[in-house]
């Protein structure tokens, strides 16, 4: 949960674990054919105003001809905030949704869309 | 912190290869489970159409890099093997259609069939959790091998000669070479 005051900027982290043995492709992804991660926000009492992604790695794989912009391991979103103008005073939610697609050496997995829900209290 | 988030799936990454080698035996085949999907012309294609003929069966998509491997390997199995009871049936798993699926097909040159696939057909066929996952089905529409991932192509050509030199059990009531047809 996050608590912001009217007028407030703010920043919020997102830790995302990939499971060893895949990547996935970054927000900015090396061919036009790959499915770039996003995360995005519905309109609630705060406003998302940037989300910053890490630096993506580059990567080589059998199945590619050219080097993939990818995540491994473990990563952080940082999603930057500032309170809604008419933002309700009091407890609020933050609907987020990151949207993936991982690979291993030699298969892929669906695009996957995970919800994120953000408890916020407006002062 | 808003949320620690784990990502990837569960699924099996491991690939099956040497098709020729794993093939099952023809008593241990299971049949491959009918379907009724649409080919780019809105055409209802079902794998019953294709009984008599030995089928491999690819799940892919647009978004997937090992799926562009395999790809220009079955256009050359269509090409030099159709002759002889053979086909390739293309399952698109683009959630976004054929808006995503013609224009990858054209770019590839795709020669054989392209269907819409979708979540009924992936349960059918076991889930198929990761992309590619590859079929051999033989002429009786038995099921003689799976890829899971991305395989070798001698892999699959291997199985593929295997099966199209074996006529369909229904047309002799007993499976037989087919260099022994038309012997004197």
């Amino acid at each position: 949960m996050v608590t912001a005051r009217h007028g407030a900027t703010l920043e919020v982290k997102t830790r995302a674990q990939l499971k060893s043995g895949y990547h996935a492709n970054s927000n900015t992804p090396s061919e036009a054919y790959l499915i770039p991660m996003r995360l995005t926000w519905a309109p609630g009492p705060l406003e998302a105003t940037e989300v910053v992604f890490p630096k993506a790695q580059m990567e080589k794989y059998d199945f590619s001809p050219v080097p993939l912009s990818v995540f491994t391991g473990d990563f952080e979103l940082v999603t930057k905030f500032k309170v809604a103008a008419g933002a309700t005073g009091g407890p609020g939610m933050m609907l987020g949704k990151l949207r993936y697609q991982a690979c291993n050496q030699n298969s892929c997995l669906a695009p996957k869309t995970i919800e994120i829900k953000l408890p916020v209290v407006i002062q | 912190m808003a949320a620690i988030l784990m990502l990837g799936g569960c699924s099996s990454s491991k690939s099956v290869s040497a098709a020729g080698a794993l093939m099952k035996t023809e008593n241990n085949r299971k049949s491959a489970p009918e379907f009724e999907l649409k080919d780019a012309d809105g055409k209802t294609v079902r794998l019953s159409d294709y009984r008599g003929k030995v089928v491999l069966l690819d799940f892919w998509a647009t978004w997937c890099g090992p799926c562009k491997i395999e790809i220009p390997w079955f256009i050359d199995f269509e090409r030099r093997y159709k002759d002889k009871g053979f086909a390739v049936i293309g399952v698109s798993m683009d959630e976004e259609g054929w808006t995503a699926i013609k224009p990858f097909v054209s770019e590839l040159a795709i020669n054989y069939r392209v269907l819409q696939g979708n979540d009924a057909i992936a349960q059918l066929y076991g889930g198929v959790d990761a992309l590619p996952t590859t079929f051999l089905i033989d002429r009786d529409g038995k099921i003689a091998a799976t890829h899971a991932g991305l395989a070798g192509k001698d892999d699959f050509e291997d199985g593929i000669k295997k099966l199209v030199a074996r006529q369909s059990t229904a047309l002799t009531g007993r499976s037989v070479p087919a260099i022994l047809f038309g012997a004197n």
